[in-house]
């Protein structure tokens, strides 16, 4: 099995007013190829910690993270920032698209960063504009748009470096129950497609929709429904 | 370099968003950057003026004028006391090793006659060699020559305007000249083309106008009318004693000329105590100039530095503001991928794009200036005149030149002040953590 990362005993530790804050204590867990993940936990429970570090914005304190066959974890600030540019696809809970540049534009961004913007780039930023329903608004700016399309924008945008995995934090708290159930459905037909899907949100009516649920509770998983069997009833 | 051009763009878009803010910033590299091109246009102009004067002065020469002494009081009972430099003192000057020649000439304003044609000239008695000196060319005829003036012939030669104020229809050549003040006729010999007015240097040697001349040789000069001046006009009578009027020293080799000019001021030392003459080296025209241009330099330099590092300032207040603004959308473009050196790269683009954008404009505003110059001297002549007269010569009469290098130095200076600014602004947004700047509202 392929895995798209693996998490090894993934400590980090934080000092904030002269106290050391462990935002996450040894939290080990696989995600292969294909999964479609969703992360939980109530505030505080180091799940931003998790998804910063998930996302090569952050370094972990000590343990290893694998994408693909490298470990990030020790990687300085500009090799993170190629890793991010080339294999992690980001999706915000407020879109995130850059306000000046039209949808094909906002699509192209990480290609420029790993310096594939080329013909056959541009080609591939139109098919997934199209692949998610907006085809015929690549000249449109992001306020032009309803914060659905916004969001599909942004999944285009997360697929178009053909990522290890699509990182989606709370894609759908900004949105109306239909558009969520729109977005859902978009994420569960990549899915179908055989992407991997990490998904860190906090409500049940989402996390259902995925394959898997790992909750976290003060810095360690709490329930890894891979692991401890299918049932996630035990915390609910 | 596409990449280039296309966050170029970007970058001009996102100045496009605030055009006021955008235009008031470079405002200040638009007037450091003019000001660059007008200072080396006005110091060139400067220059020029310069060398054009000493090409027309002879940068070998040295001009020993007779000034009317102002403590000088012409009693009516002694007699006019006599004044300026002699024949004496020109003979003592050729004694000097270094001075090949002392050109003489006296000078005297009087009334020229044709039967009823009149016109205010300069009479002036000269020898063959003025003609060469002031670069005068011969229109019809001839200059006088070294056997009229041996035998002090009662020729003239006349510049080519009081020919044609006084022969409208006829040929001067042969024709009299009526001298009414000394009841005197002297046969026209030749006529001069025409030629521009003399460089004027500042104080002591007027702009010579060459335009209502008549030349004699001066030995006739001097016996014919001799070295009292006696005028008397309507309600003025004045008698000056006068032998010569100036003297032009020429100097074998440039490099002589500072040495004998220290020498004549020594041989001449007497005339400094009445003073009653004046010395002007043409050459020091150069570094009057040199100074002035000098001064112009620094002065617009100085202005050219403020404007530059206000502008540098403002541009980097508004990058400081478009970083904070643009927190979220740094911390977007960290996320996707952008190194901190990308970050860098695309505000530095930005802010260079808006100092480029002052430096373009500014030269514009520097390649006017040779109109702005003209529009302010008619403006000055129109409010004040003296004022205008009052400048020194060079400053009225210099035209400004654009120096060629000037435009490419100008654009570079202010992309450098881009750059300089912009990289400060541009490390802040580098710098930011992007999980903080992600998480900006």
């Amino acid at each position: 099995m392929n895995f798209a990362a693996r998490v090894q005993s993934l400590h980090k530790e934080y000092f904030l007013k002269g106290e050391t804050v462990r935002a996450l204590r040894g939290v080990t867990f696989d995600i292969p190829e294909g999964d479609y993940v969703a992360v939980m936990g109530p505030s505080g429970s180091g799940k931003s910690t998790l998804l910063n570090v998930l996302g090569c914005l952050d370094r972990p304190t000590r343990g290893s993270l694998f994408l693909g066959t490298s470990d990030v974890s020790r990687m300085d600030d500009d090799e993170l920032s190629r890793m991010r540019a080339a294999k992690i696809g980001f999706v915000f809970q407020s879109y995130n698209l850059i306000q000046q540049l039209t949808v094909l534009e906002n699509i192209e961004v990480p290609l420029a960063y790993c310096r594939r913007l080329n013909a056959a780039g541009r080609q591939r930023c139109r098919e997934l504009a199209e692949m998610v329903g907006l085809g015929d608004r690549l000249k449109h700016r992001p306020y032009q748009l309803s914060g659905g399309q916004q969001q599909r924008v942004a999944i285009a945008r997360s697929l178009i470096n053909d990522p290890y995995f699509i990182l989606a934090d709370e894609p759908t708290g900004n949105l109306d129950s239909k558009t969520t159930d729109e977005i859902l459905s978009l994420f569960q037909e990549l899915h179908e497609q055989g992407k991997t899907i990490i998904l860190v949100t906090h409500e049940d009516e989402v996390a259902k929709h995925t394959k898997r649920i790992i909750r976290l509770f003060d810095g360690e998983i709490a329930v890894d429904t891979a692991r401890d069997g299918t049932s996630d009833t035990l915390l609910i | 370099m596409i990449r280039v051009f296309s966050e170029l763009a970007i970058g001009i878009k996102s100045l496009m968003l605030k055009p006021m803010q955008s235009s008031l910033t470079i405002l200040g590299i638009f007037i450091g950057v003019a000001s660059v091109i007008w200072l080396l246009a006005i110091g060139e102009g400067i220059s020029i003026e310069a060398q054009k004067q000493i090409a027309d002065l002879g940068a070998t020469n040295i001009i020993i004028r007779t000034v009317k002494p102002s403590t000088t009081v012409t009693s009516e009972n002694s007699g006019p006391m006599p004044y300026g430099v002699t024949r004496e003192d020109r003979e003592k000057l050729l004694r000097i090793p270094t001075v090949k020649d002392a050109i003489q000439i006296r000078e005297l304003q009087r009334p020229l006659f044709f039967s009823d044609n009149r016109i205010d000239g300069r009479l002036v008695g000269c020898t063959p060699e003025y003609s060469d000196l002031t670069h005068l060319e011969v229109e019809r005829g001839r200059f006088l020559e070294a056997a009229d003036l041996k035998a002090e012939k009662a020729y003239c030669v006349i510049a080519q305007k009081v020919a044609e104020r006084l022969f409208s229809y006829e040929d001067p050549i042969g024709r009299s000249i009526y001298l009414p003040d000394h009841e005197d006729y002297y046969t026209i010999v030749g006529v001069m083309k025409h030629r521009n007015a003399s460089a004027a240097i500042g104080g002591s040697l007027a702009s010579q106008v060459f335009e209502n001349d008549m030349y004699i040789p001066i030995t006739t000069l001097r016996s014919r009318i001799g070295d009292l001046d006696r005028i008397a006009r309507a309600g003025q009578f004045t008698r000056d004693y006068v032998q010569l009027s100036q003297i032009t020293v020429i100097v074998d080799e440039l490099d002589n000329v500072k040495s004998t000019a220290a020498h004549i001021e020594e041989t001449l030392k007497a005339h400094n105590e009445k003073e009653d003459m004046d010395v002007v080296v043409p050459l020091d025209l150069l570094e009057q100039a040199e100074n002035t241009k000098m001064m112009f330099m620094v002065f617009m330099g100085m202005i050219a530095g403020v404007s530059l590092i206000v502008g540098g300032i403002g541009i980097m207040n508004i990058m400081l503001a478009t970083v904070t603004e643009r927190t979220r959308e740094i911390g977007v473009r960290r996320a996707l991928g952008a190194r901190q050196r990308d970050i860098i790269r695309q505000f530095l683009v930005e802010t260079v794009a808006l100092s480029a954008m002052g430096g373009v404009t500014g030269i514009l505003g520097g390649l006017i200036c040779p109109y702005v110059i003209t529009g302010i001297r008619w403006a000055i002549n129109e409010i004040n005149a003296d004022l205008m007269k009052d400048l020194p010569d060079i400053v009225q009469n210099m035209e400004p030149q654009i120096v060629d290098f000037s435009i490419p130095l100008a654009f570079g200076i202010s992309v450098i002040v881009g750059i300089l600014f912009g990289v400060y602004p541009a490390m802040r947004a580098a710098q930011m953590d992007p999980i903080e700047a992600l998480r900006h509202e």
